[in-house]
């Protein structure tokens, strides 16, 4: 047995048991000493210097960067340190947009929290904030600068969680803001709008965009019939907005709430879970069976979908093609539900509660829309619901329990253990076995995919074939994993991608559980519950969604099925508009010519490509029928050099076929402007 | 035209520059800020789209890149005046009156602090916090030359001569 | 045996035989100071004149040069504001502020007939006497030069000169006898403290970084010399560069590193341009690279440029800049000692620091221990700038009095123009904007590191700035506080928003708002950024309020409750006035004041009314008599 280590903490002695800081030994004693810039996901920063403490000997240090020794003696409140902390908050105040009761964040900001907790009455200091513009350009998230701290966790969050770093510190000093590069919006950048950033912030600076007003409208519409449908992962986390525990299941209430606000019908996006779970499933099936694109990677995810059609074009075809079960949920509801409902489709309003941000930008695309109508209208977060919840003056917690309405308010366990990490790969993999193996399962549970890790794998013996699965969370770690993919390091045959950590439960519409940090634990302890309770737990005995097929789409699978339920990708050039001119003709019209300088056509000589034909564009005086710019990739790398003239694109480009295209495509100019 | 010509030309050899810096470094993002260096020796600042190139040749995110380029004094993101008249606004040179030589200077361009750069793109003024020849202070630098014991009538002496030379030509 | 052994021996021993040939060598500064005046130009005269007159012009001392005169060029000789500056050996004649056209006499009188040109010589400034050179100006006697010994004398470009005057052997030994516990030691026993500004014990730091386990470490040169006021370590760099490389190689050994960096402010372009040539020749001559002395260790240096930032001198914010990122300093510990450049263990020192490393070698720890004081030993180089006579590079033994600085090296305090004024002191602003003020109460205590603390300032990298009695010290410190909220890197929230609010109260003191609050917040806040920054740019940066709030209380004190600047320095609290007695009726301002505040009858004395006057100060240009104040 090893001798436990003890320091002191305002007198009383505290173990010392492996804590990576001091402020972690302090609060487990009980002493939730103010942090700003502290995040037990996230590296340490140390900038908000209000975890300061008084360690003897070594004077005032801050305790989120101290390591933990035997015998320190800490000192938590001194005079010193309070006024320190004082002047701190005072500091932020001064600079900050001080329009505290209209701000989003306002009931879970941690900078009114911390005034209020330090009791301070009057900012002394004159106010130097100098009003910024605020970006709504994101379908997701709201940026307002105004009310930015600079604690800088998002850019951690961004970087460190997700990998992709679309927004980071720039300028210096007092002119220090967090932006995404050359000062863009979000909209206009690799964001993928998982709004991790917007969990992690403490102010209101980033927040999830709110579409409540238009939820409401709809619903003071008496023309619209509105219809919701409830993801998994919101039943086990609204209650904590009215104070309950995380975890605790509220799904009648929520039905309930919903019913009195005045939805015409409340459904299940389980449901839809349950229909992907046999889509994809005899997708991979299918794949697995004929030894191509493998290993499939999930596409519930909207902001891995992104994240993959942004750094990985080559790894698309590896993505299901099932659309995810909200998009599914849109568009069988908008081909069914007018009939059902006896509305017009254009009066039919689809509202989701989601735990995510980024199902706002899913939902927004224009591939999932039929006609100019978008399968899903609205969609609003838990913490939105929240909200409409207390606007509605409903006392949440007194409200009697209602069920949801059929067909799509049916579920199977399946569906709803879709919330957690591991869950998609656990539902697929109940139904693949038993339909492979041709014999029920006796045990449903695949517990060696269950947990925390940001990757897990687990080998499940499918009628005597091993299946090699992967469950990822966060994209830093679906990033490595790609990467191993794309080296052929690894040999998976279904990768399960989610973006937020701990999968859905853990998204960034979610209640804001920031003292909770078990909250993650406790919300899939909830769905693993659920799933307990219900009387089916395999997506094939959902017997709704089985109706659904015979009635409706035709097999599994088939063109109905396809049209309605699967969706396509396409590559997204990593930032926007990062082209150099480097020649412009002089005429009106001209033909556009695009030379790749990527690395890899690079290496296979784009860079004396685009000399050679400058010069021959020299030689013939042509120079003013041509707009030449490089570009950084048309994702073909392993064909370079590749060029496009005007609307062709050779891959392999020699200066004999580039002249030959340009010849051509001149001739075609020509001819077009003598007609 | 042949000027157009002479530009693209122009543009794509800074364009192989860069990726020759890129390669001299060898893609390394630890040499982010002598590879921002070199190009801007380059251009002369450092244009937006370049600076995405560099970012995705080295793995970094742009964000990141325009973190970087714009955290230190020396890299500018606009283009700057062919001269670049920089004041010592360091200890020695500020008790010495150097202030007086700035406003003088900007008066005589019509500049000011937001204001750097003169619009045919001639001059730029800036302050600098010192540059190590305080026993001349006040002492300002145009282009890479060091001129001590600044008055702002030297001052305005030197700007009348370069623009009557620029006139000339 | 060891070939290296051999050839810094035979270097020397060449060397000397060339240089014995020469009949007189020309010693042009070259450094910053005096390329701005045109030193080249006048080195480019001699050249002109010596081939006229047909001496034998020896720019580059070679074997085949033969005799005649050798016209090296130098780095800074410190005495920058009398440059350019021309010595002239064996003689050690200096000649001061030598133009070009000055050239044909020199070459005349001196190199062809061995006399003086005694206009050319220092003046002094008490007496008149004019100096033959170094060894009787007072500003060059009374100093040390130890680490600036060699800085204006030797041909920095020149790697022979170096080893022919016993550099590179301390290198050597170290490498070959000793091992690096006992180098780590030798440097102990020294009691060296860093002069970067924060005056750890190098020798100790070294031993630390030696006991990480390796073996990847590192050594950077810190180089950044950010004070706005200093520039010591820019004229070593560029006088002595191959003493500071020699301090590289040694603490390398001493902590078992193979790769060096320097890193230079971007603002020094010679500096860089030296140290990259220093450099390369000793990889050349295979001091520095592979097998050194033949001892199977290498060490490779790299020059790299800062890019404008002068957080970027804290040790933290320095290696994050050398890995490409934003310079902003990172929470300590860990220190760099245990994971610094790459996460490798990594020893940062100083400029003077290294280049004082070489010195202790030669001269060993006991000795280098007798000079200055019991616990700050050494010497420590100072940039003497301000309201003093002599302004220029200097070094002093710690201990030394400030008397002694600013009467006798300094040759006393001027004003505005330079003229000597008789008691005119006010005070000194020592360690730029992270130090403090001493006033006259002060002027004999013995300068170091300890006792320097101990009255609220710090040695810091070394800026003394002289004030004189016309000084108003709420701006001073103000001026510091723009610099340091200009510079601050933005990431924690006391000095961001701290330096700000400093600055802005500051202003409102200056600008006549101050009230008791101000005060009482100004001295909150900076306590509290004092004690909260993260890094040592936020929390020396209230060290100028600080310290001239507590010794000049009284002037902060006028300002806020007479509304009233002593020195009469603010223009917003001055009153319009003119002085009766001085006043002589000729209407002049009256007809030229643009706002008709001032009234009065010809030939009678005229009088500003303090309300419509917006303090132009067209009057007081325009009166011949010098009646006008307060505008
Ligand atoms: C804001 C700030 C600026 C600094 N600037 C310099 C500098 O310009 N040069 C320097 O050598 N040290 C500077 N330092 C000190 C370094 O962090 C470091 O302590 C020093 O380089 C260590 O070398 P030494 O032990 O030889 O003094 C600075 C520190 C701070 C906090
Ligand atoms: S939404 Fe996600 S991807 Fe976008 S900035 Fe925030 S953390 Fe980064
Ligand atoms: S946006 Fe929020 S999380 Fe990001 S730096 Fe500002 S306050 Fe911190
Ligand atoms: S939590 Fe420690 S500095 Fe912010
Ligand atoms: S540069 Fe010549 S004395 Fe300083």
């Amino acid at each position: 047995m090893t001798k436990t280590d003890f320091l002191t903490v305002d007198g009383r002695d505290v173990p010392i048991e492996g804590e990576r800081n001091l402020l972690e030994v302090i609060r487990k004693a009980g002493i939730d000493i103010p942090t700003f810039c502290y995040h037990s996901d996230l590296s340490v920063y140390g900038a908000c210097r209000l975890c300061l403490v008084d360690v003897e000997g070594r004077g005032i240090v801050a305790s989120c960067s101290t390591i933990p020794a035997p015998g320190m003696v800490v000192k938590t409140k001194t005079e010193e340190i309070r006024e320190i902390r004082k002047i701190s908050v005072e500091l932020l105040l001064a600079n900050h947009d001080q329009s505290c009761p209209t701000c989003p964040k306002s009931a879970s900001c941690q900078l009114q929290d911390l005034a209020r907790r330090l009791g301070i009455e009057k900012v002394r200091f004159k106010s130097t904030h100098k009003p910024k513009e605020v970006d709504r350009t994101s379908p997701s998230i709201v940026h307002d600068p105004n009310k930015c701290a600079l604690c800088g966790d998002c850019v951690r969050a961004c970087h460190e969680i997700q990998g992709i770093g679309a927004i980071d510190f720039a300028g210096r000093g007092s002119g220090s803001a967090v932006v995404p590069a050359f000062g863009k919006n979000l909209n206009q950048v690799e964001c993928v709008y998982c709004g991790l950033c917007s969990s992690v912030c403490p102010t209101g600076a980033l927040t999830p965009k709110s579409e409540v007003d238009d939820v409401w409208k709809a619903l003071d519409n008496p023309k619209k019939k509105v219809v919701a449908q409830i993801a998994p992962a919101v039943r086990v986390a609204l209650g904590e907005h009215f104070g309950m525990e995380p975890g605790t299941i509220t799904t009648g209430q929520i039905a309930a709430a919903l019913k009195i606000m005045g939805f015409n019908q409340v459904y299940d996006t389980s449901f839809a879970a349950d229909l992907t779970v046999i889509e994809e499933a005899t997708e991979f099936l299918q794949r697995k069976t004929k030894g191509e694109k493998l290993p499939q990677f999930t596409s519930c995810c909207p902001s891995w979908v992104k994240f993959a059609e942004q750094y990985y074009p080559e790894l698309l075809q590896n993505i299901s093609s099932c659309r995810s079960p909200q998009q599914m949920f849109g568009s069988l509801a908008k081909d069914m539900l007018p009939e059902k409902l006896e509305v017009d489709v254009r009066d039919l309003v689809i509202v989701s509660i989601m735990p995510c941000t980024a199902k706002k930008f899913e939902a927004k695309q224009a591939k999932f829309q039929a006609n100019g109508i978008p399968d899903v209208d609205h969609v609003i977060t838990t913490q939105e619901l929240g909200r409409m919840i207390e606007e509605s003056g409903l006392s949440f917690k007194q409200l009697e329990p209602e069920s949801l309405d059929m067909p799509f308010g049916f579920k199977t366990g399946a569906g709803v253990i879709f919330g957690a990490s591991g869950g998609v790969t656990e539902a697929v993999l109940r139904y693949a076995v038993e339909k492979i193996g041709g014999k029920k399962l006796d045990s449903v549970e695949f517990k060696a995919v269950r947990g925390e890790a940001g990757v897990r794998e687990a080998t499940v013996s499918v009628a005597g074939v091993d299946v090699r699965l992967a469950v990822v969370h966060g994209l830093a770690n679906a990033r490595r994993v790609a990467e191993q993919v794309k080296a052929k390091e690894c040999t998976y045959d279904l990768i399960e991608v989610m973006t937020c950590p701990g999968g859905c439960i853990g998204g960034a519409g979610q209640p804001i559980a920031r003292d909770r940090a078990d909250a993650k634990r406790l919300r899939a302890k909830g769905l693993y519950a659920t799933d307990k309770m219900l009387e089916f737990h395999k997506s094939q005995e959902n017997h709704m969604v089985a109706e659904c097929y015979a009635k409706h789409l035709g097999n599994v699978g088939g063109e109905k099925a396809h049209h309605l339920l699967h969706t396509g990708y396409r590559s997204r050039k990593r930032i926007r508009e990062t082209e150099l001119d480097l020649l412009n003709g002089a005429n009106a019209k001209k033909l556009k010519v695009d030379v790749c300088v990527g690395t890899s056509c690079m290496v296979r000589g784009s860079q004396q490509l685009l000399h050679q034909l400058i010069r021959y564009l020299e030689e013939h005086g042509l120079q003013n029928d041509i707009d030449i710019k490089a570009t950084f990739c048309f994702e073909r790398c392993g064909r370079g050099p590749t060029i496009s003239v005007g609307d062709t694109v050779i891959e392999k480009c020699t200066f004999e076929k580039a002249c030959k295209a340009l010849d051509k495509e001149l001739e075609k100019m020509k001819i077009s402007q003598q007609a | 035209m042949p000027q157009t010509l002479k530009k693209t030309t122009q543009r794509l050899r800074q364009f192989e520059k860069v990726c020759e810096i890129l390669d001299r470094y060898q893609h390394d993002p630890m040499k982010l800020i002598p590879i921002l260096q070199a190009v801007q020796d380059e251009y002369r600042y450092l244009p937006e789209e370049v600076l995405a190139y560099i970012a995705t040749s080295l793995g970094l995110s742009p964000a990141r890149v325009y973190g970087v380029a714009t955290f230190y004094a020396h890299f500018a993101l606009e283009p700057k005046g062919k001269y670049i008249i920089r004041l010592c606004d360091g200890t020695a040179c500020h008790v010495k009156k150097s202030i007086p030589v700035l406003d003088a200077l900007r008066e005589r361009l019509g500049l000011s602090e937001e204001k750097p750069t003169t619009p045919d793109m001639l001059f730029t003024v800036e302050t600098v916090s010192c540059l190590g020849a305080c026993g001349l202070a006040p002492v300002m630098v145009i282009n890479d030359e060091v001129h001590g014991q600044m008055t702002p009538e030297k001052a305005v002496a030197y700007i009348d001569e370069i623009i009557a030379c620029e006139e000339k030509k | 045996m060891s070939t290296a052994a051999l050839n810094l021996k035979k270097i020397t021993e060449e060397y000397a035989c060339d240089a014995e040939r020469l009949k007189r060598r020309v010693i042009i500064c070259a450094g910053t100071g005096c390329v701005s005046n045109g030193a080249l130009k006048v080195f480019d005269a001699f050249a002109a004149e010596m081939a006229a007159a047909g001496l034998n012009f020896i720019p580059e001392l070679k074997p085949e040069s033969g005799s005649g005169t050798y016209v090296s060029k130098s780095g800074c000789q410190g005495f920058c504001q009398m440059g350019p500056l021309v010595t002239i050996e064996p003689e050690g004649i200096l000649y001061t502020k030598v133009k070009p056209r000055d050239v044909p006499e020199i070459v005349k009188t001196t190199l062809v007939e061995g006399g003086i040109v005694d206009r050319l010589l220092y003046q002094d400034l008490v007496d008149g006497r004019h100096c033959h050179g170094t060894q009787d100006i007072p500003f060059y006697t009374r100093q040390a030069r130890t680490v600036l010994k060699s800085c204006g004398i030797i041909n920095p470009e020149d790697i022979r000169e170096y080893i022919a005057g016993g550099g590179y052997e301390a290198a050597m030994r170290a490498y070959k006898e000793m091992t690096p516990q006992s180098v780590c030691e030798e440097i102990m026993h020294s009691g060296l403290r860093g002069r970067g500004g924060g005056g750890f014990p190098a020798g100790r730091k070294w031993d630390i970084t030696r006991k990480e386990p390796g073996p990847k470490k590192y050594v950077i040169c810190n180089g950044d010399e950010g004070d706005p006021g200093a520039f010591m370590d820019r004229s070593v760099m560029e006088g002595n560069p191959h003493s500071v490389l020699e301090g590289i190689m040694i603490a390398a050994r001493a902590i078992g590193a193979d790769e060096a960096y320097v890193y230079v402010r971007a603002e020094y372009p010679l500096a860089v341009q030296r140290v990259r040539k220093a450099v390369q020749d000793a990889q050349s001559l295979g001091i520095l690279g592979e097998n050194i002395f033949g001892t199977g260790q290498s060490l490779t240096c790299h020059v790299m440029e800062g890019a404008g930032a002068f957080v970027c001198g804290e040790e933290t914010a320095l290696i994050a800049s050398m890995e490409g990122k934003r310079g902003m300093p990172l929470p300590k510990p860990p220190f760099p000692a245990q994971s610094g450049f790459c996460g490798k263990p990594t020893v940062i020192n100083n400029v003077e620091t290294l280049a004082s490393i070489p010195i202790i070698m030669q001269m060993g720890a006991a000795a280098f221990r007798k000079l200055g004081t019991e616990a700050s030993p050494g010497t420590k180089t100072f940039a003497l700038t301000g309201h003093v006579a002599n302004t220029g590079l200097i070094e002093v033994p710690f201990g030394t009095t400030l008397r002694e600085i600013v009467n006798n090296i300094g040759g006393g305090v001027t004003d505005d123009n330079g003229n000597l004024t008789g008691g005119g002191f006010k005070a000194v602003q020592i360690g730029g904007p992270s130090g403090g003020c001493l006033t006259e109460e002060n002027l004999d205590l013995p300068l170091d590191f300890d006792s320097l603390k101990s009255v609220g300032a710090m040695v810091g990298s070394g800026g003394l700035v002289v004030m004189n009695k016309e000084t108003c010290m709420v701006k001073i410190a103000r001026f510091f506080m723009q610099f340091t909220q200009n510079e601050s890197c933005g990431k924690c929230v006391l000095c961001r928003e701290g330096t700000k609010q400093m600055l802005s109260l500051l202003d409102d003191i200056i600008e006549g708002r101050g009230t008791e609050e101000t005060l009482d917040l100004l001295d909150r806040v900076a306590r509290a950024v004092q004690k909260g920054s993260l890094c040592g740019l936020g929390k020396t940066a209230p060290n100028p309020i600080l310290s001239t709030m507590r010794q000049f209380r009284a002037e902060y004190e006028a300002h806020v409750y007479q509304k009233r600047c002593p020195s009469g320095q603010c223009k917003a609290l001055l009153t319009p006035e003119i002085i009766a007695e001085k006043c002589k009726g000729c209407t002049a301002c009256a007809r030229k004041c643009p706002v008709g505040a001032i009234t009065g009858a010809v030939k009678e004395p005229h009088k500003i009314d303090p309300d419509k006057c917006i303090k132009c100060g067209v009057c007081k240009e325009t009166c011949k008599f010098n009646a006008v104040t307060g505008v």
